[in-house]
């Protein structure tokens, strides 16, 4: 039972099915904008090529209330499909991936090497003075990754977003 | 082997509308429509009518689509044709009225160059729409003709619009027939039995029901609001309608209690404060109709019927919902009624309708006529003499209004029996709707008597509307209740910010007399009490279109009036009552 005045925010990632259609992303997209939802991460590609369907994986937050706003409210868009909110469905896999730009010589080098290692990141481009690392998991191990590269040289970062699943046999 | 293509895009375009039932189209012409209107004119099963101003075309959509429940047509050109068809694409979509409005636009290969009379119509209008498309093949034209008259007028109602570049309807196209289903909007009309069960067994045992109804009854058809009134009998619970909802339920029935709201009625406010089971259908619970939500009606459990499920929950959570068409969850809650043989606590129900009975008795919408020849005329008492006068003629009638002081007085003394009779811009408010719409109206009941009730500022924002009564002779009467001064903003200033008038008074009015004139139209004008009936016989029996200018009491205010940001038991009485109701708060003031 949703109530008005619980206040109590929680985070949802929410996964879309879509027509592949000019504007739709445009449409979800307004929709969080023009009433005032988060996006805390939004990722969107094409997964059915027979029936010209996307995913569009959107990560929010807000009260219960709200969240159930945001399902219903999607719902109603005409090319919407499907709306499933993985978070409170069952246990779901999160990940995104992550490139990473370090510059850094000597000491520190080596150092981000190690760190790249534990955190399993792969070296995608490497030169004398930088490295790329290229990174997948969930959304807290990239930010611990990235926090530890701040005192490393970190100089440019970009991301994914999030790509979910439910576990197990659940389909969207 | 595909068959030769003979039709052009424009003649697709027409036929598809023919499939649809169009017969009606409000629109203006342009650049990138010329190919559209060229089809039209060599054509005579739809009829185009030319509107003064895009907007216009979209209100007297909504005026034709809200009186007969079929959809509006819309044709406008590109760029600030489209642009122009905005607000009233907004306000069709507030009220949920079903519009497939066309709009013209450059052809494709000049899209995105800032080319003559190009906007991003698509991407403007998204949010002022149901659903929109920009149509960029040929062959799927037709398809997305017929997609957009089932989206428009399935689930909950709304508008849609169709930007056509001039190529597309310039070239060659392949015609498709009108299928049954959308491929993937399908939304849910049928209710869920085993929350009907629920319902009705709260129903039966409640001892303070109300019946709260909305415009979502009158979208669902006529057969909805006959069973609305079948079930409030059969139930004998009290009932209150919504500003949309009003004509779903006879006004002269006992168990009506008129509309609630910021300004409805004292038994109908706190028969919703007091009540302990509420049944809302087809009404969403907007911030007219609830006041200060954490008072709003705390100690009742709500079942709330829907057809859209992003209204439930949205501002009041609710104990039982239901996704449903309007008239079929009142058909299950009508059979289910019947097959229970759970108890009704009569007593109760009694008690209920004695503690309403005294609430009635305080008369909230009271006010005096001083009926002295002379006498100023009350703008309560117009209304309430033209729904008298109206009423006993027995002539089909159909009250359109603007937005303002005149439109709440509307709809709280005139008098609805029936479904569709009743035309107001209820979510967006807004002023000018009202003669566009009365023009709609009257295209589609030609013989009824068509009233637009306006304000003397809000009647000057359509008031080119004029012209296109004079061209298809149209009847309509506007009967203005002319108080100098936006009404409605200037009781606000006055209760809310010291009675600084500022900016509100309407100076520098036209003569509305010689105004009707110089549009072909009757003018006529009504300065007292003893003048009043005279001009609205002869406004009713003019076979033109008349613009009836009735000056009415400059300093009236609009009660009873929950101020904003106070519950349902804060109300404002008018001067007639003792003192009543709660200051406004700083929170209240900052609310709309």
């Amino acid at each position: 039972m949703t109530s008005p005045t619980d206040t109590t925010q929680r985070s949802a990632t929410i996964s879309v099915l879509v027509d592949n259609e000019a504007g739709v992303l445009a449409r979800v997209i307004g929709l969080f904008s023009g009433r005032g939802y988060n996006i805390d991460s939004l990722t969107v590609a094409p997964v059915d090529e027979e029936h010209l369907r996307s995913r569009i994986n959107i990560v929010t937050s807000g009260t219960s209330m709200v969240i159930e706003q945001i399902k219903a409210q999607l719902d109603r868009l005409v090319p919407v499909h499907r709306v499933a909110d993985l978070t409170m469905d069952g246990p779901h896999v999160a990940r995104e991936l992550a490139l990473v730009k370090v510059i850094c010589t000597g000491e520190q080098r080596v150092e981000a090497l190690q760190i790249g290692d534990t955190f399993r990141a792969r070296v995608v481009d490497t030169t004398l003075g930088s490295f790329v690392f290229e990174l997948t998991g969930a959304t807290d191990k990239i930010d611990a990754f990235i926090d530890l590269m701040r005192n490393l040289g970190l100089a440019e970062v970009s991301r994914s977003g999030i790509a979910a699943l439910a576990r197990g046999s659940r389909v969207i | 082997m595909a068959a030769e293509l003979t039709q052009t895009g424009a003649e697709i375009l027409l036929r598809a509308l023919r499939d649809q039932g169009v017969e009606v189209i409000f629109g203006y012409p342009g650049g990138a429509v010329l190919p559209i209107y060229d089809a039209l004119f060599q054509q005579n099963s739809i009829r185009h009518i030319l509107v003064r101003h895009e907007q216009a075309a979209v209100h007297a959509a909504e005026g034709y689509a809200r009186s007969t429940g079929r959809v509006g047509c819309v044709l406008v050109t590109s760029g600030p044709g489209a642009t122009n068809a905005v607000t009233g694409l907004v306000d069709a979509l507030m009220d949920s009225i079903p519009i497939v409005c066309l709009t013209g636009q450059v052809p494709t290969h000049l899209i995105g160059n800032d080319a003559f009379q190009e906007a991003d119509t698509t991407g403007i209008t998204r949010p002022a729409t149901k659903h929109n498309y920009l149509v960029k093949r040929p062959e799927d034209l037709a398809r997305v003709v017929h997609e957009a008259f089932y989206v428009a007028s399935h689930g909950r109602p709304g508008p849609v619009v169709i930007d056509l570049p001039k190529d597309i309807v310039i070239n060659k196209a392949p015609y498709t027939e009108p299928t049954v289903q959308h491929p993937s909007y399908r939304p849910r009309t049928e209710p869920d039995a085993s929350q009907i069960a629920k319902a009705i067994a709260l129903l039966k045992g409640a001892k303070r029901p109300i019946i709260y109804a909305g415009g979502g009854v009158i979208n669902a058809g006529p057969e909805a609001s006959a069973l609305l009134t079948q079930f409030a009998h059969i139930t004998g619970f009290p009932i209150t309608n919504t500003l949309m909802g009003l004509g779903s339920y006879p006004a002269s029935d006992p168990q009506f209690l008129g509309m609630l709201g910021m300004h409805g009625t004292y038994e109908a406010n706190l028969a919703m404060h007091g009540c302990d089971a509420m049944l809302a259908i087809g009404a969403r619970f907007d911030d007219r109709i609830t006041g200060r939500l954490d008072a709003f009606s705390q100690g009742s459990t709500k079942i709330h019927i829907d057809i859209d499920g992003s209204s439930i929950n949205k501002n009041v959570a609710v104990d039982i919902p239901i996704v449903a068409d309007a008239g079929k969850a009142l058909e299950a809650l009508l059979v289910a009624w019947k097959a229970s043989d759970a108890p009704v606590d009569k007593p109760a129900l009694a008690n209920w309708w004695r503690q309403i009975d005294v609430w009635r008795g305080k008369d909230s919408l009271k006010f005096t006529q001083d009926m002295k020849r002379g006498g100023i005329i009350k703008p309560q008492y117009a209304i309430q003499r033209l729904y008298e006068i109206t009423r006993a003629r027995k002539q089909e009638t159909f009250i359109t209004t603007e937005v303002g002081q005149h439109q709440m007085w509307a709809a709280q003394h005139y008098r609805f029996e029936q479904p569709n009779r009743w035309m107001t811009s209820g979510g967006l408010g807004t002023m000018g709707y009202g003669l566009p719409s009365a023009m709609g109206v009257q295209i589609a009941h030609p013989d009824a008597l068509v009233i637009d009730i306006a304000g003397e500022a809000s009647i000057l924002m359509n008031i080119q509307e004029m012209g296109t009564l004079a061209q298809y002779r149209l009847p309509v009467k506007v009967f203005i209740l002319n108080n100098q001064y936006m009404g409605m903003v200037r009781q606000w200033q006055e209760l809310l910010h010291g009675s600084r008038y500022s900016e509100t008074y309407s100076a520098a009015l036209p003569d509305f007399v010689k105004l009707a004139d110089a549009f072909h139209a009757t003018g006529m004008r009504a300065q007292s009490v003893d003048e009043l009936d005279d001009v609205i016989h002869a406004m009713i029996d003019c076979p033109t279109a008349v613009i009836a200018d009735i000056a009415v009491d400059q300093a009236e205010n609009c009660f009873p009036m929950i101020p904003s940001g106070a519950a349902h038991n804060e109300m404002l009485l008018g001067p007639e009552h003792e003192a009543s109701g709660a200051g406004i708060t700083d929170a209240g003031l900052a609310l709309v």
